[in-house]
């Protein structure tokens, strides 16, 4: 043996190992194991699934109470036919997993605040922040709830828990998502809370957005002093068409809330000065103030066939995987097509052989922030009613990779978690002690709603299926095969008095508290009105005359409701196709009214050449956002030039950042009021501007972003807005960018930048139900797969696919079926 | 000449062992990556040759393999996965670069854990 050469060499060949089996740091993030990632045959090359991939398959599973058949359609969406109930929601679990297993377990990781532990310290403010949010705290009420009362929801969603978990079980270590083998982690098994943490993340989504909104609010009232916010931000909204037309009345009331006295001054206050700006650290995520949707249904007076056609919608961030996969679920006691959520038993949006639904959020405020007093620093006690009351502790432990544990410890106190404190701070929250009040916090039985409404078969069967609903509030639309169309807005809807929880209130006794929920039967509601169209875009659910205050203006965008319902009140023998293109509809009804109250300001003569060439331009544009319109980009960037110039000066010196006034405030501003005194630019104390004067600077001011704009060959709406689905960790590579889509903001085709129409479904409530959709997504979650961005191109363009809704038999002869995989009973 | 072609016999022999074991320490996913690496010494420990051959065949015969597998499966894929992870890389989305970057790890490991094993026996 040559022992210098035999050790010069092994320990070239050890180190080598070591080095390619370690992650390397890049920047923030870490590279993956190199040489385990390249290995052909345990790396990223065993994702690298065969163009021609065959999907058939016989699997056994002792869990199931019978055989299982499932067929897979030429855009990979099952079609799973089972005998028992409970089997076709364990082979949904198989299904899911087998297809985006990485993408379920990230995404309960970070509603349960634990990607510290796969993504290390960099992550530790949005763990922070979900864990005092309550998100698991929210999570084991509904879990603990369900166990205990009830049972058929307990089996539903453990049939499901042990599908996920018999893919894992057969699932080998070479065959792990690609994600896994990039960030160098392993999925762990899936259980019920890891399903309702899901739930929680889809609350928050659509009624969180509070969460940042009230404090921001609550700093914007205390910078500008009640009377200049009042202005700004009043909750008036003249243009308003609602959910329910106006004039409808309402029952009476059965809760009567009171405004407490005195709150002018110790809440509103009204004549506050401005409060003291405390040390900043770190800052939370909020939800996309764009998280909305659309969804109508015509009745048969209104259709060419004499029957209703449902659309649906939904707004949400754009994500590869996507949030949706297509499922069919079909079982002795029902058949059922639809969008389900990897993570959830059941469909969420879809239809079955009676009738369809679909759902908007209601953006109705649940959440609210009530002040602390402590005792002392241990946080032991804290006053309310009149006395020391003694708070419980709750212990979040954030696991932390290559660090030590966090722990967090939370006081709980009469209104919920003490989510900021002397430990937690944000630059919103300012230092004061807040505890978090949530309808999420409570048990949720949203399983059961979606159980029951894929079961329905009426609009009885609809009613009592949301009934069940909490929270996030929805519109839940409704047609069915027998012509009723409906729309309920339904949801735990806090009873408020006026501005109640639009700002973080006093909370030393019950006087600012909940007076209670909203009944039921009180909740917006319309079947079969005359007009034969009920709708939902978000905006506002009534007039003014309901007798509950729903929360601030910024939370019911206006103009997409305005839109959808011009549209539909002029349209008559109604097809699919016409409600396709009503989907992908791109008129800009606010520029309609905006474009022409900013010309009645402009003076071109007094615009530099370039700025009037710009503004020529914008007046010859369509109104339409489309693919290659410039005139939009100018549009827009006029209009938030404008608002810069208008509000700029008054937000302006706050250390941190406050709520911009909603557009149509300005808007209305311009159409009544041209001396609207805000106009002046109080910086400037020897002259008075005008609103003519700051709308002149404000094209001169986006004039010089446009020519930048206008080298970059940017000019053109598409490219400007450059739409992307992003992969959950945004990165590029697996992303699909710069897709070419005309909409935005506003629009009914609401596509802006990483935002939009996450599944678009319109069903024909024919006979044999005609039904189309797709999602900007694949069916495969896998990114070396060919069905992984499949729908994106044609989702883009404003296509659909007719989706394959039949009874076992004629699925099986169906042409576009392409394989089969059997679950067997061992 | 006899002795050249024993020499190149005992060349490929090993080579083809090198490229076999490593297939077979790869299929299982329980096993480390660089199981191959063992594999590779002990094949260079059981065939004596000079360092230089032994590293060699084992380099061509893991190298090989991990190219010829790659290939396979990227040509299989359409270049699906392939162009992606070499935009991650960054390769700047050349399918060809981490394909040759692939067989390279595997050339490295594999001849450096076949040297190793040929200083086991005097050459």
């Amino acid at each position: 043996m040559r022992l210098l050469p035999f050790i010069v060499s092994a320990v070239a060949t050890v180190g080598l190992v070591a080095v390619l089996n370690t992650q390397l740091p890049i920047g923030a993030t870490k590279s993956p194991r190199l040489g385990y990632f390249l290995s052909p045959q345990q790396g990223f090359w065993k994702n690298a699934e065969k163009v021609s991939t065959n999907f058939d398959a016989s699997i056994v599973a002792n869990e199931l109470k019978g055989n299982v058949d499932v067929y897979m359609d030429d855009r990979l969406v099952p079609h799973i036919y089972a005998d028992h109930d409970e089997d076709a929601y364990f082979v949904q679990g198989y299904l899911h997993a087998k297809f985006r297993l990485w993408q379920m377990d990230f995404q309960t990781r970070v509603a349960a605040g634990r990607l510290s532990e796969i993504a290390g310290a960099d992550k530790l403010s949005i763990d922070r922040f979900f864990r005092r949010l309550g998100m698991v705290y929210g999570a084991e009420q509904t879990e603990q709830y369900i166990n205990e009362h009830n049972p058929e929801m307990k089996a539903t969603v453990d049939a499901y828990t042990a599908g996920v978990n018999a893919y894992l079980k057969q699932l080998s270590p070479e065959d792990l998502p690609f994600e896994y083998k990039l960030m160098n982690y392993a999925p762990e098994e899936w259980t019920p809370k890891k399903t309702y943490l899901f739930l929680m993340f889809m609350s928050y989504d659509l009624t969180g957005r509070s969460a940042t909104a009230d404090l921001q609010l609550t700093n914007t009232r205390d910078f500008l002093g009640y009377d200049l916010f009042d202005k700004l931000y009043t909750n008036q909204q003249d243009s308003l068409d609602p959910i329910i037309p106006k004039g409808t009345a309402f029952a009476k009331p059965s809760i009567l809330p009171v405004k407490p006295a005195g709150s002018d001054l110790a809440y509103l206050k009204k004549q506050d000065p401005n409060l003291a700006v405390n040390k900043i650290s770190a800052s939370p995520e909020a939800p996309d103030k764009n998280n909305g949707s659309n969804n109508w249904a015509v009745a048969g007076s209104k259709t060419k066939s004499g029957r209703p056609i449902l659309c649906s919608d939904p707004h949400l961030g754009l994500n590869l995987p996507s949030l949706w996969y297509e499922v069919q679920i079909t079982t002795p006691t029902h058949s059922t097509y639809g969008a389900s959520f990897p993570g959830s038993p059941a469909v969420i949006i879809g239809f079955n052989d009676s009738l369809a639904w679909g759902v908007t959020n209601a953006g109705r405020d649940v959440l609210d922030y009530y002040e602390l007093k402590f005792k002392d620093s241990t946080q032991k006690e804290y006053w309310f009613n009149g006395a020391w009351q003694a708070t419980s502790n709750r212990q979040e432990i954030i696991k932390v990779k290559d660090s030590a544990d966090v722990v967090e410890n939370i006081a709980m106190t009469h209104w919920g978690p003490a989510m900021f404190d002397a430990h937690y701070q944000n630059p919103q929250s300012k230092g004061r002690n807040l505890a978090v009040k949530w309808t999420g916090h409570n048990p949720s039985t949203g399983v059961e709603t979606f159980y029951k409404l894929n079961r329905a078969k009426n609009f009885d069967d609809y009613l009592k299926a949301i009934a069940l609903w909490k929270c996030p509030g929805q519109n839940f639309v409704f047609a069915s095969k027998s012509g009723d169309i409906a729309i309920k807005q339904q949801g735990n809807f806090v009873a408020r008095w006026d501005h109640q929880g639009d700002f973080i209130m006093p909370g030393e006794d019950t006087t600012y508290d909940w007076q209670g929920i909203i009944p039921n039967e009180e909740n917006p509601m319309i079947k079969n009105p005359e007009r034969g169209f009920v709708s939902s875009a978000n905006q506002k659910s009534v007039d003014a005359t309901y007798p509950y205050y729903l929360g601030t203006a910024g939370s019911f965008p206006l103009y997409r409701g305005i839109s959808v319902n011009k549209r539909l009140r002029s349209m008559n023998q109604i097809t699919a196709a016409d409600m396709q293109h009503l989907q992908t509809d791109n008129y800009n009804v606010f520029a309609e009214v905006a474009r022409p109250a900013l010309m009645k300001f402009i003076d071109p003569s007094k615009l530099s050449a370039d700025a009037q060439r710009m503004v020529k331009e914008m007046t010859q544009w369509n109104l339409y956002n489309n693919e290659h319109e410039k005139g939009i980009t100018i549009f827009k960037l006029i209009w938030d030039s404008v608002e810069d110039a208008v509000w700029g000066d008054e937000l302006a010196g706050s250390p941190i950042p406050l709520t911009k006034p909603e557009s149509f405030i300005l808007l209305d501003q311009m159409n009544k009021d041209s001396n609207f005194s805000v106009a002046d630019d109080i910086r400037t104390k020897d002259k008075v501007e005008t609103l003519k004067q700051q709308v002149n600077l404000g094209v001169e001011n986006a004039t010089k972003k446009l020519l930048d704009l206008e080298k970059e060959n940017k000019l053109e709406w598409s490219a400007f807005k450059a739409t992307r689905v992003l992969h959950l960790t945004k990165i590029p590579a697996l992303s699909r960018m710069n897709l070419p889509i005309g909409g935005g903001v506003n629009i009914v085709n609401a596509t802006s930048e990483n935002h939009g129409p996450s599944w678009r479904m319109v069903v024909h409530l024919t006979d044999e139900i005609e039904a189309y959709g797709l999602y900007p997504g694949g069916q495969s979650g896998n990114p070396g797969s060919p069905f992984y961005d499949s729908f994106v191109d044609y989702w883009a363009a404003g296509k659909y696919y007719r989706l394959l809704f039949l009874p076992k038999q004629k699925l099986v002869a169906n042409e576009r079926t392409k394989w089969h995989i059997q679950f067997k009973t061992a | 000449m006899k002795n050249t072609l024993s020499i190149n016999l005992k060349f490929i022999v090993s080579l083809l062992l090198s490229a076999l074991l490593a297939y077979a320490v790869g299929i299982y996913g329980n096993l480390p990556w660089w199981s191959f690496v063992i594999t590779n010494c002990i094949v260079a420990i059981a065939i004596v040759q000079t360092p230089g051959k032994a590293f060699l065949s084992g380099a061509l015969g893991v190298g090989l393999l991990w190219l010829i597998l790659a290939f396979v499966i990227d040509a299989q894929n359409q270049h699906i996965l392939s162009v992606k992870v070499a935009n991650l890389l960054p390769l700047k989305g050349s399918f060809i670069a981490l394909i040759a970057i692939t067989s390279i790890v595997g050339f490295l490991l594999g001849g450096l854990s076949a040297l190793t094993g040929s200083f086991v026996r005097k050459a």
